[in-house]
């Protein structure tokens, strides 16, 4: 079993889908942070088989319910003395922008690059976003 | 102000005025044919259309306005590399409204995000075609004289046909009307449709490939055209394409008065022998589609 050293002060990004967590952390742009920064791939779970985790320290200033959009397995620990002081539920936002791409290839969007990816979330019981200009189901992990 | 991108941008309220207008104008036209005077539609087609857009520009000469725009991309900025949204900008100061045709869904969904003037949806790929709803409203409330208390038989390309899940969108919002859905199995609605719009909304339908069987219960049978310029694969094409007949043996089995839409171009969906049927009342819907867009012209430009 690989060992990571706890955090001090931070959050874990816990239950990412098995393969996800460059995706996360490519959209976080956490190589931009000067924080430390654990990707931990393909760790056992009981719930999941296998799960990705992120662990950061430090403080972020990010807005974390987007990752629900991105992955809604996804919970966050927030850690402080070493201790989880705080676990947060994703609340999914109505609209997303420039997060996830539609990939209708008879969307606008697929010829004006410059067009903004915007998704409006239009059932939240079974967390579905759809796409404002072509209206397609955004297919996440 | 308003555009019209999707026929749910519209209220029930606000449909049943729209077509009480397009009835009026219907019944009396002269009382409205300079009510636009000085006044200009732009018809922005970047895809092939012969009945829509002259059907806008009927609308609007007959409203005593003026019209102008372009009929392919080709012959538009877009050969260029304009995006839609430059355009717009552009066309926004040349006119006081614009019908847009595009073959990418969502494209006057971006225009009227940087549009000055009303934008309306003319078709925008497989996606929704809001024009032509009315239109087939304006023709079932025409001659059946209501909107709920029915059942529908759509017939053909129930997947790629936009003019159907405009017209389910929008008919599920009256009373009591129920959906036959006749299609080859590569070609059923869209799961989206099924799901949030048809099982959420506790709608009765029935998805079938056979015509024939349900036939007897139709009020209306809307028929629609295998859409080669919608596959990306011509094989696929070729084999759905003869899917769907309608001629003189099947139409034995409709009732009386059922009637037969279609939102035209027919290839050979429909044969030519059902054009003398009283029942054939497609080219009556493309008459009525003329005088559905005045009065939605009328609308938005606050008449």
């Amino acid at each position: 079993m690989l060992n990571i050293s706890g955090l001090n002060q931070g959050i874990v990004i816990d239950h990412i889908k098995a393969g996800g967590a460059m995706k996360i952390y490519e959209y976080l742009n956490l190589e931009k942070f000067d924080c430390q920064v654990a990707i931990i791939k393909n760790a056992r779970s009981s719930k999941m088989g296998k799960k990705d985790i992120i662990k950061i320290e430090g403080n972020l200033d990010i807005d974390i319910n987007v990752l629900g959009v991105l992955d809604h397995h996804i919970t966050i620990n927030v850690i402080k003395d070493n201790q989880i002081v705080g676990k947060h539920t994703l609340e999914l936002p109505e609209t997303v922008t420039n997060i996830i791409k539609c990939r209708n290839p008879r969307c606008i969007t697929s010829i004006e690059p410059e067009i903004p990816h915007t998704f409006k979330l239009t059932d939240r019981k079974r967390r579905i976003y759809r796409c404002v200009y072509c209206e397609s189901k955004f297919k996440g992990n | 102000m308003r555009h019209l991108i999707s026929p749910s941008d519209l209220s029930v309220d606000e449909l049943d005025r729209i077509l009480k207008l397009g009835q009026s104008i219907m019944k009396n036209p002269e009382k409205y044919s300079h009510i636009c005077d000085g006044k200009k539609l732009a018809t922005l087609f970047y895809e092939p259309s012969t009945r829509t857009r002259l059907s806008f520009e009927a609308a609007m000469l007959n409203l005593g306005g003026k019209v102008l725009g372009f009929s392919s991309a080709d012959s538009s900025s877009a050969a260029k590399g304009e995006s839609v949204a430059d355009t717009i900008r552009i066309i926004s100061s040349y006119a006081d409204i614009c019908a847009m045709r595009h073959p990418k869904e969502g494209a006057p969904a971006v225009a009227a995000m940087y549009s000055k003037i009303p934008v309306i949806n003319a078709g925008d790929g497989g996606h929704n075609h809001p024009t032509q709803t009315l239109t087939d409203l304006i023709t079932i409330k025409t001659l059946m004289g209501r909107l709920d208390n029915m059942t529908i038989g759509m017939c053909g390309d129930l997947k790629f046909g936009r003019t159907v899940h405009s017209l389910i969108n929008t008919m599920v919002r009256y009373n009591n009307v129920r959906f036959i859905l006749i299609s080859p199995r590569e070609l059923k609605i869209p799961d989206y449709l099924r799901q949030e719009v048809l099982e959420e909304g506790n709608i009765d339908y029935i998805e079938t490939n056979e015509l024939e069987k349900y036939m007897p219960e139709l009020d209306i049978l809307y028929m629609t055209r295998v859409q080669k310029e919608r596959f990306f694969n011509e094989e696929d094409y070729i084999r759905l394409k003869d899917s769907f007949i309608l001629d003189t043996t099947k139409m034995k089995y409709a009732k009386k008065d059922m009637y037969i839409l279609h939102p035209l171009p027919r290839v050979n969906e429909i044969a030519a022998e059902i054009d003398s049927d009283p029942r054939a009342v497609y080219f009556k819907q493309a008459e009525y589609g003329v005088y559905v867009r005045m009065a939605l012209i009328l609308t938005l430009l606050n008449y």
